[in-house]
């Protein structure tokens, strides 16, 4: 039965918790970080700080605008050359880093394999670099002939003034291919998401309508989905069976013909919350295209998704479609995931990844019979933890102001509300569209919810909960491992994945499990220790 | 794979394609963790550090530690001296080090700051405990590589720490450069057989290949200590192993304490080995070990009974310049023809070295330094090799030209055993020729028609 004060008392013990974690800091450090962290109490209304600057000196995870910009958004697209402009290193860690796997289409065009830098040096630090990048598109253009071209600016060459727009703009002129600039400087907001927003804007400013061609059925564009180990296959295999047919995906195994026509699916379906939001908005506003956010994380969340698009688009012989797929896939994948399900019962795991991840796989968990005990985001703003009713709330401080608005209007040839404007207006207010909850509502009372978690943090949670696993992103992994803590990857998945769909639920299933329940981790104490078993035999 | 390279090579002036090096402060970091109790700290934006750790974790399999100064971009335009300072009083409280090793991004470097004065500054307003130390070293990614980088934070040590003395001791100062944590271990082993008394520094062993016993020690049990680092001054002599990684610092310790040095090629292969060897005899007046001439016994034994297996295949090698030198001076050892040779640093005297290792064997050679993996590429497409050996990053050219891959260098992401069983001294190269037997005798295998398919050698 459910009882009210359990909540309570589970609550005051992570309050407890949380004071004893900051206990390590200066006191304006234990000020700001308090701020970030909550013990989820399901009767309340809580509020987390989120996006803002990490102290600087602080062990943190968090990595910068071009990663969200170059690393995140843009670089999946497989047909486009992706050059950026700075000195070497930027460029070679976004390199194949990601897993986010791609094909070329019928052109044979991939470049996903290759990194493209302008490498510069001390004399274009000092004279600038911008001849050196013209020439370096020139030169990319000459080899490959590419379709269009990204150019990202880094730290430096922001700061030493070179203009990669412009540039870039200037280019295109001259080559007569789409050419477009972002600048995405490292140091640009607080986190990836700055990345991520402006990743968006180009890509709305440069790509999404530039090609009218429509296709009749049930279209959708699938945003903030990046293919990591084949999810958006899987997730296309069963859109496929259901006749719902993918215009384009953001980005992962992303496509520029595709992205240019994205603008005449009738509905946005976005899994990334956190990267992709400002893109499905600015397609509501400029073309009438609805959104709806999904999870395909899990059975019962892929289920879940599948049903809010039949709702969607309201026909008849889609939603029998699609509920015979559910029956027919829940079952295989139940089927499958039970056993692993047998041994995972009770198990408890912490989540600590992305903006929107440790959401996500909130659900699976579930699935699995485990408990998340403790979750939180690198790089989410609050309405990814409280749920988009707080938007108006949150300020802007200085660091996001820097991070460029695009004011969008409707388009006055192409806007069209995809259903009829009562029904939508009525869709909105039921919050089925245009919604995010947020993760703090899915979680349990007396769970932790932690932004931008310390390493610090890290170890207080392993130190005092010890949870069965911890899934999280490399720079954890060994440390995590060291205490003998299984730890997934749930950036990368350590090469395996697709975790998305039905048969990814299934691979999570196993992926975890193998962790978890492997023998390895109980050779970590010698078998002699505490009873030692010496037999001196020869000893003098 | 690869589909889009054309065949013909390409003339480019500006962009580079595929790079075979990367930025400085990863090899400051890395250099830094080789000291005691340090915790590196990155001056600039956190996605340099983000990247700069997560590259090494990929690498090592090992918890990598560092902390950034989280530049925004209001720190971008006045400065980052209060990042600085706030950074340094919040590590010395929470991570409690007993050195700080700061290195600077492109950045902080394009900025400015000045980091000598800002040490200094904190230092005297008593953000930094008694006992413990701030270090840098300046490492603008728009100069070298992260080999430079590497060098730059051991020269660091150097300038830092070393202390002048006019009594020499009978110890020496051993710089093994940018090598696995199992190269360091065995060099210090060598050490150790030769009776010499020794300073390794950096000296990563025990620090990123940490035995899993179910706690963490945030800062493990290896490294050099800072009392070690003081004393390099008052050693009576310097080997230092490959120029581009370890001269630097060699230098400093001469021009400082007066300490003279050595500067040999990384001891890969048994021709930089017997040269490391002869070093330690010049030093010690003594001959190696029983164990020592066994090992290189056996390493000759597998040399001579598998020399025509090796005879003749001509090889393409890439990566870090020192590493590069050695093992093409190696291959060569085993009537191997290195035919492509290449690294992403810049410096003249790489293709000078490789050119006079070549002289007889290969002098039509293409060598170059500062190139890029695109290159490479396009080289092997011209002129087709038997064998390729480098980072992980030639994984991709050996698919696409379907050639035998041995990875070797910096960084292998996506295999294990490079910093547990080193490549450098006797041993090493018996592991490296194994290796390169495996890949070699597997294509014969795989190639070979059902008939000719041998169980024996
Ligand atoms: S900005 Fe410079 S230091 Fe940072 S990752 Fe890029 S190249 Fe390396
Ligand atoms: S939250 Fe996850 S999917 Fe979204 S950008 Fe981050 S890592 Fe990628």
């Amino acid at each position: 039965m459910y009882d009210e004060t359990d909540d309570k008392t589970r609550a005051s013990d992570t309050k407890e918790f949380i004071e004893d974690i900051s206990k390590a800091y200066p006191t304006k450090v234990a000020r700001k970080r308090l701020q970030h962290m909550i013990g989820v109490n399901s009767l309340e209304k809580q509020k987390i700080d989120a996006n803002v600057r990490t102290i600087p000196g602080i062990i943190t995870q968090r990595g910068c605008c071009y990663a969200g910009c170059k690393g995140v958004v843009i670089g999946p697209i497989v047909d486009m050359i992706h050059i950026v402009h700075g000195p070497i290193g930027c460029s070679y860690y976004a390199w194949l880093t990601r897993r986010n796997q791609g094909r070329a289409r019928s052109d044979g065009k991939n470049y996903l394999q290759y990194c493209f830098s302008t490498d510069i040096q001390e004399d274009n630090i000092v004279f600038g670099g911008e001849k050196k990048l013209k020439a370096a598109i020139e030169e990319a253009y000459n080899i490959f002939k590419p379709k269009a071209i990204s150019v990202h600016a880094t730290c430096p060459v922001g700061l030493i003034g070179d203009d990669v727009v412009k540039v870039s703009k200037e280019m295109s002129e001259k080559l007569g291919i789409n050419i477009f600039g972002f600048s995405c400087e490292g140091y640009k907001g607080v986190s990836q998401s700055a990345g991520h927003h402006l990743a968006n804007n180009g890509l709305f400013k440069n790509v999404v309508g530039m090609d009218d061609t429509e296709e009749e059925g049930f279209t959708v564009n699938i945003l903030g989905e990046y293919n990591i180990g084949g999810d958006a296959w899987e997730i296309e295999r069963i859109f496929n069976k259901a006749g719902i047919k993918v215009i384009s995906k953001f980005s992962g195994d992303g496509s520029y013909d595709e992205i240019a026509k994205s603008h005449t699916a009738k509905l946005n379906i976005i899994q990334c919350h956190r990267s992709i939001n400002y893109m499905a908005e600015m397609m509501e506003t400029k073309f009438g295209i609805p959104w709806i956010k999904i999870n395909f994380i899990g059975i019962k969340s892929m289920s879940k998704s599948l049903r809010k698009i039949a709702r969607f688009f309201d026909d008849p012989n889609l939603s029998e479609r699609i509920e015979k797929i559910i029956t027919e896939e829940e079952v295989e994948a139940e089927n499958a995931i039970a056993p692993y399900r047998e041994r995972l019962n009770g198990r408890t795991a912490a989540i600590f990844v992305g903006g929107s991840r440790a959401h996500h796989y909130q659900d699976i968990f579930k699935d699995l019979g485990m408990k998340v005990i403790a979750a939180g985001y690198e790089f989410a703003h609050r309405d990814d933890y409280e749920g988009r009713d707080v938007i108006s709330d949150i300020k802007v401080d200085a660091d996001s102001r820097n991070i460029e608005q695009l004011y969008v209007e409707p388009d006055p040839a192409r806007f069209r509300l995809r259903i009829s404007p009562e029904r939508y207006e009525q869709l909105k207010k039921e919050k089925f569209l245009s919604y995010y909850e947020g993760m703090i509502g899915e979680m349990e009372s007396g769970s932790l919810v932690i932004d931008d978690i310390s390493h610090h943090e890290l170890e207080k949670i392993i130190e005092i909960y010890k949870p069965d696993i911890i899934c999280s992103g490399i720079k954890d992994k060994y440390l995590i491992e060291k205490w003998g803590i299984p730890s997934k990857q749930l950036h990368n998945y350590d090469y395996g994945g697709p975790f998305a769909g039905y048969r990814g639920a299934v691979n999570f299933a196993k992926d975890i499990d193998m962790r978890v329940n492997s023998r390895v981790w109980s050779y970590i104490t010698p078998p002699w220790k505490g009873t030692p078993i010496i037999n001196a035999e020869f000893a003098a | 794979m690869l589909d889009m390279t054309p065949p013909g090579i390409a003339e480019r002036s500006a962009l580079t394609i595929n790079p075979a090096k990367t930025c400085q402060p990863i090899g400051a970091l890395y250099a830094a963790l080789g000291i005691h109790e340090c915790l590196p700290h990155s001056h600039g934006s956190q996605g340099c550090c983000a990247y700069h750790r997560s590259h090494l974790t990929r690498h090592y399999k090992e918890p990598v530690m560092a902390a950034t100064s989280s530049f925004t971009e209001g720190t971008a335009v006045f400065g980052g001296g209060a990042n600085l300072r706030q950074a340094i009083k919040n590590i010395f409280q929470i991570y409690k080090p007993r050195v700080v090793a700061v290195h600077t991004t492109c950045l902080s470097e394009t900025i400015g700051d000045d980091l000598s004065t800002l040490i200094a500054k904190a230092k005297d307003d008593g953000l930094i405990p008694e006992g413990s130390f701030v270090i840098h070293t300046n490492t603008p990614s728009y100069v070298g590589s992260h080999v430079t980088g590497f060098s730059n934070m051991t020269r660091s040590m150097v300038n830092y720490f070393a202390e002048p003395a006019k009594q020499k001791k009978g110890q020496i100062n051993v710089i093994p450069g940018f090598v696995e944590p199992s190269d360091m271990r065995h060099i210090k082993m060598l050490l150790n057989e030769m009776g010499v008394k020794a300073v390794v520094f950096p000296d990563t062993s025990d620090v990123l290949d940490a035995p899993q016993t179910g706690s963490h020690r945030f800062y493990p049990k290896g490294g050099v200590t800072v009392e070690a680092l003081k004393s390099t001054g008052s050693s009576k002599k310097t080997i230092a192993m490959g120029s581009f990684a370890s001269e630097a610092a060699a230098q400093a310790l001469m021009v400082k304490a007066d300490v003279p040095y050595d500067l040999i090629d990384l001891p890969i292969g048994i021709a930089a080995t017997d040269r490391f060897m002869q070093s330690l005899m010049d030093i010690t007046g003594k001959e190696p070990s029983e164990r020592i001439l066994d090992d290189r016994g056996r390493l000759v034994d597998m040399m001579t009974d598998n020399q025509q297996y090796f005879y003749g295949k001509k090889v393409a090698v890439f990566g870090d310049p020192d590493h590069v030198i050695s093992m093409t001076e190696f291959l060569v050892s085993m009537d191997m023809i290195p035919i492509h040779i290449l690294t992403g640093t810049p410096g003249k005297r790489f293709e000078q070295r490789i050119r006079e290792i070549l002289k007889d064997v290969a002098p039509d050679a293409r060598v170059k330094a500062a190139g890029d993996l695109f290159e490479l590429h396009q080289w092997i497409k011209a002129e087709p090799v038997d064998l390729l050996m480098g980072n992980t990053y030639g994984k991709h050219i050996a698919r696409a030209e379907d050639v035998p891959f041995v990875r070797f260098g910096f960084p292998i992401l996506d295999r294990v055993g490079h910093s547990y069983f080193p490549v450098v001294g006797y041993r090493g190269a018996m592991h490296l020729m194994e290796k390169i037997l495996g890949v070699l005798l597997d294509r014969k295998d795989r190639d070979a028609a059902e008939e000719n398919f041998e169980l024996i050698m």
